[in-house]
């Protein structure tokens, strides 16, 4: 199905070095491809928006069509229907498909990750001054401090019969879900039994938390940083204190489709390689975010989109502010190669959390959602740089889980089970 | 027919989730020529899930704009049994896309425009594939759950050979008789046997 002839191919040669920036205006003569991508406004597009708007894809003979949706359902659905040919997609979501996991599964995979970071955890600010009041916070402490502090608050909640906190994500299959749910266990908070966890869309989830309808959330940016300029939240954790190496959106790509048009896959792939690269460049910062704010795709100030591509966050609504590294990474250490270990952790999860049982013929369904191989057969001849493997030991060296653990892919069940915090494995289905 | 589910116990029960009165409106009417008339709108986030399983509708019926399909998606998640045919609607002309969805085999149907006359059709056939799909499911799910219990009775067997030296008849009948004793399941008193003496071992 991937045809590597074709990937080698064509105009791709002559695509010039990939640290040219193309011109803005000027196209070539060559016929253009129509590509439609389905997208959800978040700041973590914004490959595809500089692909499409600086040149990249043209460059590679892409009509980039970007297409606004309103939930990841509509993305999968749309992508299915052949409405996109491609799609921006929570990094998990490929995994699910191959699984069957969800309403409406059809499968596909990610040949490229459009980035990391931009994940936060957002509480109230009622509730951070409540975990303030009891854990004697004075502002500085780290997510894992923060997460205490918060188990002190739910067990005080429990002795005096309040109901229980309820916190949001944005979809089931999400980044947002296991990050969530990682944070809260490794401060020893059950989210199944000592809180309620529910779904937020993204563009809801500052109103929902306005009307007191939850007591926190974690979604990408700008949500966490609106809420707190808002005044109504307090941003406790992000998603480089959790685990910075963590994939977050992806491509997502109908296999069909690549079957139909391996070529222009490949040159996407290229065209988007050189947008990533050009979003990580700081000078190019205030043209992304001019870009970014324009209503079609972002629609929020250029100024507060400029802040939070260089990590420099505003937490609280007092004005306290905080510099995370990596914050939000597009190209930088590997951030776009689709690492079959990081599909078998979020496998990993899944299990940990009830949402799929252990079970080892599902292995190769979650490798096909990863495909590592495309990414190097395209650009490994490119001078990006490509990992000469697809799997490593995730959460190793500097890029630690906040619970200090690592994962080994090969060992997914012993993985699970050391979680003190976790939904039963399936018994009958766990070997 | 066209009243009943596929049980033929009551009429068919829907939900609307739409903001939109208008649009609203004209699913109402579209369902009420078609003879269904137990007919709910909700048009607010606010306790969506709550209501919904208050209601407990055969088919849930939601626009494409509508962000709270991914609300839907986690109320599936969550719980299996209130998993329930999902038919969208789109205001817009799109021929293809209708039978796109078909093949992809999905339970999520578009409108060719939302005009009343089609919406019973749209819920009928969302319906169909729901059930089609829901069933293999199922079937997917019992022969693996069948597979999985048969390999954990396999295995204590095996310890119960291995511990107190019995045949596997003897082992076979021990786990049966206490399953009887207890009045539990074969497989759970397999697994008990089994967890107990990974227990044991460590």
């Amino acid at each position: 199905m991937w045809d590597l002839e074709n990937a080698e191919s064509g105009p791709m040669q002559e695509a010039g070095s990939v640290n040219d920036t193309p011109s803005k205006t000027k196209g070539r003569c060559v016929p253009e491809r129509l590509v439609r991508v389905g997208f959800i406004p978040l700041l973590d597009m914004a490959v595809l928006v500089a692909a499409a708007e600086q040149g990249f894809a043209r460059r590679e003979g892409i009509r980039l069509e970007l297409i606004k949706d309103v939930s990841w359902s509509n993305i999968r659905d749309r992508l299915a229907f052949r409405q996109f040919d491609v799609a921006h997609m929570l990094g998990p979501m490929p995994v699910a498909s191959q699984l069957h996991l969800g309403s409406n599964p059809y499968p596909c995979f990610t040949p490229f990750a459009l980035g990391r970071g931009g994940n936060a955890i957002t509480l109230s600010v009622e509730l951070y001054r409540e975990m303030q009041a009891l854990a004697g916070l004075d502002g500085s402490e780290d997510a894992l401090a923060n997460g205490l502090a918060l188990k002190q608050v739910v067990e005080q909640r429990r002795r005096s019969g309040k109901k229980p906190l309820v916190l949001a994500m944005t979809y089931p299959f999400s980044s947002h879900n296991y990050e969530f749910r990682f944070w809260l266990a490794a401060a020893g908070i059950n989210p199944d039994t000592d809180l309620t966890m529910t779904i937020v869309p993204p563009p809801l989830t500052v109103d929902a938390m306005t009307a007191q309808a939850i007591d926190g959330f974690c979604v990408n940016a700008p949500w966490n940083m609106i809420a707190v300029e808002k005044g109504i939240g307090r941003m406790v954790a992000t998603k480089a204190d959790i685990w910075p190496s963590a994939p977050e959106k992806v491509l997502g790509v109908s296999p069909e489709w690549a079957e139909e048009n391996p070529e222009t896959l490949s040159r996407l792939i290229v065209a988007l390689d050189a947008a990533a690269r050009w979003c990580d460049d700081e000078q190019n910062h205030g043209d992304l975010a001019d870009m970014m704010s324009d209503p079609a795709h972002v629609g929020v100030p250029s100024e507060m989109i400029l802040r939070l591509l260089s990590g420099k966050l505003t937490v609280d609504p007092d004005g306290r502010t905080r510099q995370v590294r990596n914050y939000m990474a597009f190209q930088d250490q590997h951030a776009n190669f689709p690492w079959v270990s990081q599909a078998l952790w979020i496998y990993s999860q899944m299990i940990r959390w009830g949402q799929a049982p252990y079970d080892e013929a599902w292995l190769s369904r979650v490798r096909a959602a990863y495909r590592p191989d495309m990414y190097r057969t395209v650009l490994g001849h490119m001078g990006t740089s490509v990992p000469p493997i697809d799997s490593k030991i995730e959460g190793a060296g500097t890029e630690k889980f906040i619970d200090g653990r690592s994962f080994t892919p090969d060992d997914i069940l012993g993985y699970v089970e050391g979680f003190d915090i976790r939904t039963a494995i399936n018994p009958a289905v766990a070997d | 027919m066209t009243k009943d589910t596929q049980s033929g116990q009551r009429p068919l029960r829907i939900a609307i989730i739409e903001e939109n009165s208008i649009r609203a409106a004209i699913l109402i009417d579209g369902l009420r020529e078609a003879g269904i008339v137990d007919v709910e709108v909700i048009e607010t986030m606010t306790n969506m899930l709550r209501r919904l399983s208050t209601m407990d509708p055969d088919v849930i019926i939601i626009g494409i704009e509508n962000p709270s399909r991914d609300v839907l998606e986690q109320m599936f998640q969550v719980s299996k049994l209130v998993s329930r045919p999902v038919a969208m609607f789109v205001d817009r002309s799109d021929g293809s896309m209708i039978q796109a969805a078909v093949e992809a085999g999905v339970s999520a149907y578009v409108v060719d425009g939302l005009r009343k006359e089609r919406v019973m059709p749209i819920v009928e056939m969302a319906v169909s594939r729901f059930n089609a799909f829901d069933r293999l499911q199922r079937e997917l799910l019992e022969a693996r759950s069948e597979l999985a219990s048969r390999k954990v009775i396999e295995r204590a067997k095996g310890i119960l050979m291995r511990t107190r030296q019995l045949s596997e008849e003897e082992a076979y009948g021990l786990l049966r008789q206490t399953a009887m004793n207890e009045k539990r399941k074969l497989v759970d008193i397999a697994q008990s046997v089994v967890t107990a003496a990974s227990l044991l071992e460590k």
